[in-house]
């Protein structure tokens, strides 16, 4: 099963531990991970359930690719990294 | 009905709580450090005081303070509902699609005192909210947004129109105008059922001739009521000053004012609606003090004259500019507060005829608000 990890910025506000979760999608891991942890939704997402526009997420190190949509694949033993982008702010 | 003794000035860096002490006005409290507050409200009728955080990377949030600031909670935010796939924008519909989702908490306004837990909340990029439960939960008003004049409204100085103003009539709480920039002064009679857009004479040289004075097209830098005299409104608009004193039915311009007609902030005093303040600014997109100047105009004969207030008030190479919701003043009339972009506050207490500086090295200025109600 894919691993979660988030940028230690997004900590103060949330508290977002690395975890594993089902999911063979970043959409999927992403709703895997928030259905436990509701609050750190609204800090990634926006309410149409885009990527927020300056943030950034990682796949095994390739940058995620559909921001709208979030179906980029991920492998059973993949790592999606969720971080701040270096825009905006 | 005491003076204002405590003030909250939402900044680039945090929320400062400002109170008066034996010797004077000084920072008593920072909420939130580092983060930008854009703004803030205490609610009278309960003491809750709300924050609008904008984390930017992470989004807009809202905290709410039940010990005046000691401790905090983070509460929903407002949010947009899922926009539907097959949406098209009314045929009416000219300015640059909206995207369905939050970008500024721009206005924030207990409802009624016979409506305890009511709040409003008018963002970018042109939402009204209603919560009826101190801001745990929040509801877009359908009514507005789904309007198709609502899809005319076009950003100034932003990339998306937004609300910056909602007043409640005291007397009756169902009475309520918003101001929007830019999309005029609108009025609803039924608690926010049906809205309508505010009369005419309020212009925009922005436009072409013929559509300088559409009411939905102004530019209304904010709006503000007398509490004890509803029927009258103040506006700082981008193109000058105009009140109305028929709840925005209609709007006259005030002339001959200097130094400057241009300004975003205005306050109205508590029981005396021909006395109004302003903090003007060289129009248009310059923005900064005439000649260097910072300066308070004051009115108190409805807009026939008005007094320029320096005393207190730096005169020479000073360059703040004092942002719409960054002026207030208290329910006795007395006690006035501003704050800058550069990070400068001053106080009046005797109804600016004189002024203090509380700093000048604030982070920039959002927002001021004196406590009122305790």
């Amino acid at each position: 099963m894919p691993t979660v990890r988030f940028t230690d910025n997004i900590q103060r506000h949330v508290n977002c531990p690395t975890r594993v979760v089902d999911g063979a999608c970043v959409r999927d891991a992403l709703d895997a991970y928030f259905q436990a942890n509701a609050q750190a939704r609204g800090y990634v997402l926006d309410e149409q359930g885009r990527l927020r526009e300056h943030m950034a997420i990682f796949v095994n190190g390739g940058q995620l690719r559909d921001r709208a949509g979030l179906t980029d694949p991920v492998p059973a033993d993949g790592v999606v990294d969720v971080i701040q982008a270096l825009s905006g702010g | 009905m005491a003076r204002s003794s405590t003030c909250h000035v939402a900044t680039r860096k945090g929320l400062f709580t400002i109170a008066r002490g034996a010797s004077g006005w000084s920072v008593s409290r920072v909420s939130f450090l580092g983060d930008n507050c854009t703004l803030s409200m205490r609610d009278p009728r309960t003491g809750d005081l709300l924050a609008a955080l904008n984390h930017g990377h992470f989004g807009v949030k809202m905290h709410r303070s039940r010990d005046e600031g000691a401790s905090w909670q983070e509460i929903a935010s407002p949010a947009y509902p899922e926009k539907p796939a097959d949406y098209v924008p009314s045929a009416q519909g000219t300015a640059k699609p909206v995207d369905w989702v939050l970008k500024l908490v721009w206005a924030l306004s207990p409802g009624g005192a016979r409506e305890p837990g009511v709040v409003w909340c008018g963002t970018l990029p042109g939402g009204l909210f209603k919560s009826e439960d101190g801001g745990d939960s929040w509801a877009l008003n359908r009514p507005l947004w789904d309007d198709p004049k609502r899809e005319q409204w076009f950003g100034g100085g932003a990339d998306y129109p937004g609300i910056h103003s909602i007043c409640v009539d005291p007397r009756d709480a169902n009475q309520v105008v918003i101001g929007v920039s830019c999309g005029g002064a609108w009025v609803t009679r039924d608690g926010g059922k049906s809205w309508n857009v505010g009369g005419k004479g309020m212009r925009a040289e922005y436009m072409p001739p013929e559509q300088q004075f559409e009411p939905n097209v102004q530019d209304p830098h904010l709006v503000v009521q007398c509490p004890a005299n509803p029927d009258w409104l103040w506006v700082q608009h981008h193109n000058g000053i105009f009140k109305s004193s028929d709840r925005a039915a209609s709007w006259s311009e005030m002339q001959h004012v200097h130094p400057s007609a241009f300004g975003f902030a205005v306050a109205v005093h508590p029981r005396e609606p021909d006395t109004a303040w302003f903090v003007p600014a060289v129009k248009d997109e310059k923005r900064y003090p005439s000649d260097g100047r910072v300066v308070v105009n004051r009115t108190r004969d409805g807009g026939k004259s008005f007094e320029t207030l320096t005393k207190g008030l730096p005169q020479q190479h000073a360059y703040d500019l004092v942002y719409r919701h960054a002026l207030d003043v208290d329910e006795t009339g007395e006690v006035l507060a501003f704050g800058s972009t550069t990070g400068s506050l001053w106080v009046s207490e005797d109804g600016g005829d004189s002024w203090q500086a509380v700093s000048s090295n604030l982070p920039p200025i959002h927002s001021v608000r004196l406590v009122k109600g305790v």
